[in-house]
């Protein structure tokens, strides 16, 4: 019951990251991604600002033996790069760049769409869970 | 130069998703990747389910909080065509589940922990979608 409580805070603080950092409109996102254009570096700062946070809480929290609510962490087992790593990432790039979605603000952008009714975040949304079921398929 | 930057609430952003990764790792010891916890949802295996849809919920919740507090919709603005728009989340959904993460799993969750798929994993979807924005804005 904590564990589900925890998820939800913890989503909650990341879906009100995302709506207050202006990643929820893909227009930041392209005008980070078009590097010879008016580039807009307003994505690196989230990320460094998230970084600045996860990774010295990172160093704490994964030198402990256990989380607090839960019997381990549930890390990747891993290590290695190959290709399915690679080819999957490029493929998730150009999609990310062709749109300006990836999938956290293509969730949030469900609120305002659903308040002003911009169907190509629906459009694209559905098109992403199937992208995703089409993957359970393949595995 | 740099006239759309906005530096603060960027920042201020960034900071709510480090807080949000940091508190599911410490009490759940579990990553906050949204490919991999909306992606889970579809999973016929696994128990994983009931905390996936909460955090899921969370994210609706939290853009529900801040339109709610600001009294306005936060700017959500989409120029590509309908087409465009489904080809790319095909390639979102599927891309993000083949190489095991997206912006978060491996943007800000790898990288904090320093993890060498993670690094590459980033450097390789970054580039493409430079390349992406590159090819569609500048060249066609």
């Amino acid at each position: 019951m904590l564990r589900m409580m925890v998820a939800l805070i913890s989503g909650t603080l990341f879906g009100l990251g995302l709506a207050v950092s202006g990643m929820a409109n893909p227009q930041k996102v392209i005008g980070f991604l078009d590097v010879t254009g008016d580039w807009d570096p307003t994505l690196a700062l989230v990320m460094g600002g998230a970084l600045l946070v996860a990774a010295p809480a990172f160093r704490v929290i994964l030198g402990r033996r256990r989380p607090v609510l839960a019997e381990d962490f549930d890390l990747p087992a891993n290590k290695g790069v190959d290709a399915r790593l690679v080819g999957g990432s490029a493929l998730f790039g150009v999609g990310w760049g062709l749109a300006g979605f990836c999938p956290g603000p293509a969730v949030v952008a469900l609120v305002p769409a659903l308040v002003t009714g911009i169907v190509p975040v629906f459009a694209f949304f559905a098109a992403m869970v199937a992208g995703m079921a089409i993957y359970e398929r393949l595995s | 130069m740099l006239e759309n930057f906005t530096p603060l609430s960027g920042l201020a952003g960034g900071l709510l998703i480090g807080l949000s990764t940091a508190l599911l790792m410490l009490m759940n010891g579990r990553i906050a990747g949204i490919s991999g916890i909306v992606g889970g949802l579809l999973a016929r295996k696994g128990s994983e389910v009931a905390w996936r849809a909460m955090f899921a919920g969370g994210l609706l919740l939290g853009a529900v909080a801040y339109v709610l507090a600001m009294e306005e919709a936060f700017p959500v603005i989409v120029e590509e065509s309908l087409p465009i728009m489904v080809a790319a989340g095909l390639l979102v959904g599927l891309g993000s589940r083949l190489g095991s993460g997206c912006t978060s799993g491996h943007g800000v969750s790898g990288i904090a922990r320093l993890s060498r798929r993670s690094i590459v994993a980033t450097l390789v979807f970054m580039g493409t979608a430079i390349l992406t924005v590159f090819v569609t804005g500048r060249v066609l």
